[in-house]
């Protein structure tokens, strides 16, 4: 089988391709439409306006909620700052007591750095840990629960790992416990089904680039009945109800919402194929790597994503060198400069060696069988090259 | 009819550089903090765009820190640096920064013609301890200059740091980081998309970050950067200021003053940005008049952009000792590209609007 001439695109967990059809849709608002969205004044603003609104109602409906509970920001980072700061700081300006907050030890960072910076002030955090299989026991969240829990954060769908913890039983423990609920949906949202009302949230993450919509914008659902309080991070113009100033990015706000509105369409049958993706990737390398581990495979998970573990002695770091073509990763994309075993795949019990020799594979709407195949030959071959120089090395 | 863009200060329209540069780095999958071919790729533009950028304002790649506008950067610059400062704020600066200042901030007044107040601001910095002061290059509204050289060098002389927020400023007039200490942009306001903006400070300065996670700018800013933003920035950026719209400005003021001599325009004492007035007509609420020039296809604004909807008194024009005049001031402010007709538009649509406007008075 002939190895790939150009790169595929197998990192989507890091970063989606824009959908054309989203590119479309933003391109009037780069060009005739350019007007300050915040400009009611005048008939160009207020028409960029509209369409604003029109996309902030797709954003909205992915998730079962309002246009009027979502906060549009520069990405899931932002909302992730802007959920856990802003509802551990709104509520001890009122004089709430409470001050645990309560997260995953498989956390995207910025979730975990947020909760660390409420430390600073005086907060309390608990990690709590997850199973072998990445999933959090509803049994220790109840534990963890008391009376002074003011928050808890938990991801619907993890970034390494694609895991996907079962939001509705946790939230009713939140809920029974008094606690706000937020949850970093950013690589859940087109990728399963999202009710805020089921889940009983209060608070969710999403981001453009995750949906194959454009990067620099986001968004935070804040429920309003009953009404979720929360301190901006920084303050302004007003805009966003006074919960993020800033000029909106209006196209980048009309292409979330293009990506959204297909995720609310497509997204299932994205997933139905992207799992015959996944299969043909992964019974080939499983063919040709006697011995492959799909971590956290008993769990239920996003379809497009694979986290494998090759046995023989061999670091992922090398796997890739020998084909550079096929574009995976290690682990989160951020600072994937930083070679560290992934705290994440250290939460579920992998020794460092094993993190070290773990890829991180994201399928997406854009992967085509050919593409599974090709990567799979791809990284099987550069892994036998690479397990046998090791052998010889250790002979 | 084609309509008459005259909202500059709100948002430039996007240059055809910025676009080309978007459309290109749009077609880069990657994410710049990836190791692969592709994330290498997303990375070089990145940089390139950082270097571009930073030169652009005289100072270096590696100071700069990309956010998601001007209102983000200004609150990372004042909040990040103020740890054990006093803050001082002009009296005009824009909600961004009044807000970023908080409550405790001292506000120095401005003269009757918009510029800061030295002899105000020497003595609050000779009053206390350390400072930060935080002022803007231009106004939004009436596009008066403070004399940043002298403002400089009485922060130099106090050993008080200086922030500048000068999102209005680039685009309209050369400009850089200078003796400053930091310097707020944004890439909307000249001619690049929404949804990026940069904070560029002076070499060893390292403000608190705002947004954390993901380690990204180098810890300064969490969140994967918004990159075919940031290559319309950068394109943006790299457009030479535009010449004549001065010119223009001027020829607009004597028209609306040749027709009505009863017309104050709002810091024409003081140095201005060469695209935007502040025209009062004395009697006319704003509000009427912006939705008289709208319905004549003329879009200016009744002050800041923001969360308009509702038009507010105007703080800027109250800090320049203006009464029951601040309520009847529109904002015209000329984009890049304004047309070579938009004088005998403009002046139309303004006779036309005043006509109306008066004979209701009467």
């Amino acid at each position: 089988m002939s190895l790939p001439n150009q790169p595929i695109y197998l990192d989507n967990h890091a970063t989606t391709p824009v959908d054309p059809r989203v590119l479309q849709a933003m391109r009037p608002f780069w060009e005739a439409q350019f007007a300050n969205p915040a400009s009611a004044e005048h008939a160009l603003g207020r028409a960029v306006a509209d369409a604003v609104e029109q996309a902030r109602d797709y954003i909205a409906e992915l998730i079962g909620a309002s246009a009027a509970e979502i906060i549009l920001t520069s990405g899931a980072t932002e909302a992730n700052n802007l959920a856990i700061k802003g509802a551990a700081r709104f509520a001890a300006s009122q004089g709430d007591p409470r001050r645990r907050i309560i997260t995953l030890a498989t956390e995207h960072k910025c979730v975990l750095e947020s909760v660390r910076d409420l430390a600073r002030e005086g907060f309390e955090p608990v990690i709590l840990p997850v199973g072998a299989d990445g999933l959090l026991d509803p049994e220790v969240l109840r534990a963890a629960c008391d009376a002074n829990t003011l928050l808890v954060s938990i991801m619907a769908v993890n970034n390494e790992i694609g895991v996907i913890q079962d939001l509705a039983t946790l939230g009713a423990i939140v809920k029974e416990a008094g606690a706000a609920f937020h949850t970093d949906a950013a690589q859940a949202a087109g990728r399963i089904p999202l009710d805020v009302g089921e889940i009983q949230a209060d608070l969710m993450s999403l981001s453009g680039h995750k949906v194959y919509g454009p990067r620099g914008i986001g968004a935070l659902y804040v429920r309003r009945r009953p009404r979720m309080r929360l301190a901006p991070l920084f303050s302004g113009g007003g805009q966003e109800r006074g919960l993020r100033s800033g000029t909106l990015p209006a196209p980048l706000v009309v292409g979330f919402g293009e990506a959204c509105r297909i995720a609310a369409i497509e997204g299932l049958l994205d997933s139905g194929r992207i799992a015959g993706q996944r299969d043909i990737f992964l019974d080939k390398l499983r063919a040709e790597i006697p011995g492959l581990v799909v971590n956290a495979e008993a769990a239920p998970r996003v379809s497009g994503n694979l986290n494998v573990t090759c046995p023989g002695g061999v670091s992922a770091q090398a796997i890739m060198a020998g084909a550079p073509l096929v574009c995976v990763s290690t682990g989160s994309a951020c600072s994937s400069a930083e070679v560290e075993p992934s705290y994440v795949l250290q939460a579920i019990g992998l020794e460092p060696a094993a993190a070290r020799a773990t890829l991180r594979i994201g399928m997406g709407r854009f992967t085509s069988p050919a593409d599974a195949e090709l990567a799979a030959a791809s990284l099987a071959a550069s892994w036998h090259r690479a397990a046998s120089a090791t052998d010889k090395a250790s002979d | 009819m084609q309509r008459l863009y005259l909202d500059a200060n709100a948002t430039e329209p996007m240059r055809p550089e910025a676009i080309a540069a978007m459309a290109e780095a749009m077609a880069l999958p990657g994410n710049p903090s990836s190791v692969h071919a592709e994330g290498r790729a997303a990375r070089r533009v990145l940089e390139e765009a950082r270097e571009a950028i930073a030169a652009r304002f005289g100072g270096r790649g590696r100071d700069l820190v990309f956010t998601s506008g001007g209102t983000e950067a200004n609150a990372l610059a004042i909040r990040g640096l103020a740890a054990g400062r006093r803050v001082l704020v002009g009296a005009t600066e824009h909600p961004a920064v009044l807000a970023a200042a908080g409550s405790d901030a001292e506000v120095v007044p401005v003269l009757a013609d918009g510029t800061l107040d030295l002899a105000a601001l020497e003595a609050a910095l000779k009053a206390g301890g350390a400072a930060l002061v935080a002022v803007m290059a231009a106004n939004n509204e009436t596009g008066v200059l403070h004399p940043i050289a002298a403002i400089a060098e009485l922060c130099r002389t106090h050993g008080a740091l200086l922030h500048l927020d000068a999102v209005q400023m680039p685009g309209r007039l050369p400009f850089g980081l200078g003796p400053a200490d930091s310097l707020a942009l944004s890439a909307h306001k000249l001619g690049g998309p929404k949804g990026v903006g940069a904070l560029l400070l002076r070499p060893g300065l390292d403000p608190a970050p705002l947004l954390t996670g993901g380690g990204q700018e180098s810890g300064r800013r969490g969140g994967t950067e918004a990159l075919p933003a940031i290559a319309g920035f950068a394109a943006a950026a790299l457009c030479p200021v535009p010449e004549g719209l001065g010119r223009l400005r001027d020829a607009i003021e004597a028209g609306v003053r040749a027709l009505a001599p009863e017309v104050i325009i709002a810091g024409s004492a003081a140095p201005r940005l060469p695209n935007t007035t502040s025209l009062i007509l004395p009697g006319v609420a704003a509000e009427t008049q912006v939705i008289a020039l709208d319905l004549a296809g003329v879009a200016v604004s009744a002050g800041a952009a923001c969360s308009s909807g509702k038009v507010r008194q105007s703080h800027v024009l109250a800090a320049m000792g203006f009464g029951a005049e601040a309520a009847s001031a529109i904002r015209v402010s000329l984009p890049w590209n304004a047309p070579e007709d938009t004088e005998a538009r403009f002046l139309a649509a303004w006779g036309a609007m005043r006509e109306k406007l008066a004979a209701r008075k009467r």
